[in-house]
């Protein structure tokens, strides 16, 4: 249940960032909090897409004004890989295809990786192939994903749930998911929704950034943000979802 | 006489400086040899004047006075035991620089499969009848070179419908020697129709420590696929990274034949590959793919021609090359449609890696058509990593040196993957990312 008290997991203050000397986020305010999944929404250009890879650390981004504070940490200073040591996840809106390198191995790479770092232990190829038969399920992921090269060849829907499945093996504090509901069909849509619904806890928390509110009737948000010119300019309840829905952006004003 | 006129006429001089002095007991094999001599006398040292060799100068050889090998060094099973494959255990012809080594070598084969040195078989009919008829000399100087030396060499024979299942291993060792020697392995693969076989031509160096011997290594390879036949061909040239290396490679192609080449190079300080397939009848298929993973100083240059003089033929190639360091990889494929290829589907990829900005990749396909109802397509690229690919791997924890790795791996893991023998296609995969740190 979220309430006020929850921790806070990411604070977000006036972050401005560019690409290629343009402006592309022009001030945003953000906090989320242990147990919140923010969707955040707004038409094409708006920057939200900007604002999930400026998170993760994308090198093509500056920032150019503001900070991001996640868990006590300054994450704008953190290289990307470290800001996926601490717990930042991003779900890729494209992720790319590795040929030449099996699914199996390249989670269990990403695992052991974050794991020691972590202070666990190594999984070795046999211990790892139990591990992750039980989490594929997760996202109704066949065993014979596993061995396929990773995102090879994959259909648009399955390559979304590999990376649901690569945000259960890596267990983020923070999961940012990039228009993960983009090109999927509606079956693909259940299995993703569901494979983020069974991943939440009162620990963790989830941005969604997301054209259509139809994600949302999966996945329900404790709050909506819509972008526009790189700035929040409106909060609310899962009701502002469909209001939108119905009415567009043309009447939201910040 | 300018300085450089000298040198190069030096140059020319220098081949004919590597012929041999004795003839063999077969008078059909002294004629041959005394053509291809008086060619390597006559025929220019290839230089960057040349258009065929416009990259790869190969003029720093010429600092080198390479011997001929007059004896092989007392090499044990055990120490050739890192380029052993299981799977060949009993089929393996082994050569140590250029001199056929009994004790290491094992060929217990089907009936109908023979693979075997032949400077013993020098009467055999097969042998006679196939030996330099398809590698031609007249315009190549080290094709030719290589002829005048003929005597020896790796000779698989499969008979009419005999399909071998155990793939059959010629080995090429070069050793470190106090006076840097060349060799000229030779090998002769004739499949008659309806037969079916996977060879592995394998040119590798002992020691595999540094410092890295320089030697000279002078490869022909022959193989003549008879209709409904099938060779299945991986080639590897893993030579020290001190050694000078040049391979010519001439394939003819019968009716509704099948050929696939793999071919991977990793190692010589210079190497140049030629690949020549000729389909002469109607409807054969070709799969080639080449992988070239270099760094450091080395220069490895590929050239491939797919000459399609009959109809209904298909050919499909992906060459990739990757290059770090200040290494320089080259790749010139031509493909050929002659008037009456009609109906030939043909497709030609090149994709390279540049991994350094001192290094350098050209890559020249070339497509010539003759005929007018073909199917042909071909491409090249050379890029570096993706930024939008390192990130992803970054996001998914990875440090930079661990996703660039993983990245290379992949690039050349595609090629690899296609080695049709298990054992190989692991202990490759081994090679590429110990070099990359063991990443997978």
């Amino acid at each position: 249940m979220i309430s006020s008290s929850s921790k806070i997991i990411l604070e977000v203050r006036n972050l401005s960032a560019s690409v290629a000397g343009v402006g592309i986020l022009k001030g945003i305010n953000l906090t989320v909090r242990a147990g919140e999944v923010h969707a955040i929404m707004g038409p094409n250009g708006s920057g939200k897409s900007t604002f999930s890879k400026v998170l993760a650390g994308h090198p093509s981004y500056t920032v150019t004004g503001g900070e991001v504070i996640f868990q006590g940490k300054n994450l704008l200073e953190l290289p990307p890989e470290e800001r996926a040591h601490a717990g930042v996840f991003l779900a890729f809106q494209y992720p790319i295809e590795i040929p030449g390198v099996s699914n199996s191995a390249f989670l269990r790479l990403a695992y052991n990786t974050l794991h020691t770092r972590r202070g666990g232990e190594d999984l070795d190829p046999l211990e790892f192939n139990d591990y992750i038969r039980e989490k594929s399920k997760i996202v109704e992921m066949d065993p014979s994903f596993l061995d396929r090269n990773v995102n090879e060849g994959f259909s648009g829907g399955e390559k979304k749930r590999n990376e649901i499945l690569q945000m259960a093996v890596l267990d983020p504090t923070l999961a940012i998911l990039d228009e993960t509901d983009s090109g999927l069909d509606i079956d693909a849509l259940r299995i993703v929704a569901s494979g983020v619904n069974r991943l939440m806890t009162p620990n963790n928390a989830v941005i969604m950034v997301t054209h259509y509110q139809r994600l949302l009737n999966y996945i329900t948000p404790d709050f909506v943000h819509v972008m526009r010119g790189g700035q929040i300019i409106k909060t609310g309840g899962k009701e502002l979802a469909l209001e939108l829905e119905t009415r567009g952006y043309d009447w939201v004003h910040a | 006489m300018s300085a450089v006129m000298q040198s190069i006429a030096n140059h020319d001089a220098y081949l004919a400086g590597l012929l041999p002095t004795p003839t063999t007991p077969y008078e059909w094999l002294n004629t041959l040899r005394t053509g291809a001599a008086q060619r390597v006398r006559t025929l220019p040292f290839p230089t960057t004047r040349n258009e065929e060799w416009r990259f790869s100068d190969f003029s720093l050889m010429c600092k080198t006075v390479f011997a001929p090998a007059i004896a092989t060094p007392a090499l044990t099973l055990t120490e050739i035991a890192p380029f052993l494959l299981p799977e060949a255990a009993n089929s393996r012809v082994v050569f140590v620089n250029g001199i056929y080594a009994a004790h290491l070598s094992s060929a217990v084969l089907p009936a109908g499969v023979v693979a075997t040195h032949f400077s013993a078989m020098l009467t055999n009919e097969t042998l006679r009848a196939q030996l330099a008829r398809h590698a031609t000399f007249q315009h190549e100087a080290f094709v030719a070179l290589n002829t005048s030396h003929l005597q020896e060499g790796a000779l698989i024979v499969l008979s009419k419908n005999t399909a071998c299942a155990t793939p059959l291993h010629l080995l090429f060792i070069s050793t470190a020697s106090t006076t840097p020697v060349a060799s000229h392995p030779r090998c002769l693969v004739v499949a008659e129709s309806g037969s079916a076989c996977t060879f592995i031509e394998d040119y590798v160096c002992l020691p595999t420590a540094t410092p890295s011997p320089t030697y000279f290594t002078n490869a022909v390879t022959e193989i003549v696929i008879a209709d409904d036949a099938t060779v299945r061909h991986t080639r590897l040239q893993r030579e020290s990274v001190a050694a000078f290396h040049v391979g010519y490679a001439a394939v003819h192609l019968g009716r509704n034949s099948c050929y696939s080449s793999n071919s991977i190079t990793f190692g010589a300080r210079l190497s140049r590959h030629n690949l020549h397939i000729t389909q002469s009848a109607e409807g054969a298929n070709c799969t080639l793919n080449g992988l070239a993973l270099i760094s450091g100083r080395q220069m490895a240059d590929t050239h491939t021609v797919m000459d399609h003089t009959q109809p209904n033929g298909n050919s499909a190639q992906l060459h990739k090359c990757i290059a770090d360091g200040g290494a320089h990889a080259i790749f010139n494929g031509k493909i050929f449609v002659r008037k009456d290829a009609q109906h030939t589907n043909s497709t030609q990829s090149s994709r390279n890696l540049l991994l350094s900005n001192k290094g350098r990749i050209d890559t020249k396909p070339q497509l010539e058509i003759f005929a007018d109802d073909v199917k042909c397509a071909h491409g090249a690229t050379v890029s570096q990593l993706e930024t939008e690919e390192m990130f992803y791997l970054n996001s998914r924890g990875l440090n930079a040196n661990t996703a660039r790795n993983l990245l290379i791996y992949a690039f050349a893991e595609e090629i690899i993957d296609k080695v049709p023998v298990a054992s190989l296609k692991q202990h490759l995969s081994h090679t590429v990312s110990s070099q990359m740190g063991e990443i997978v």
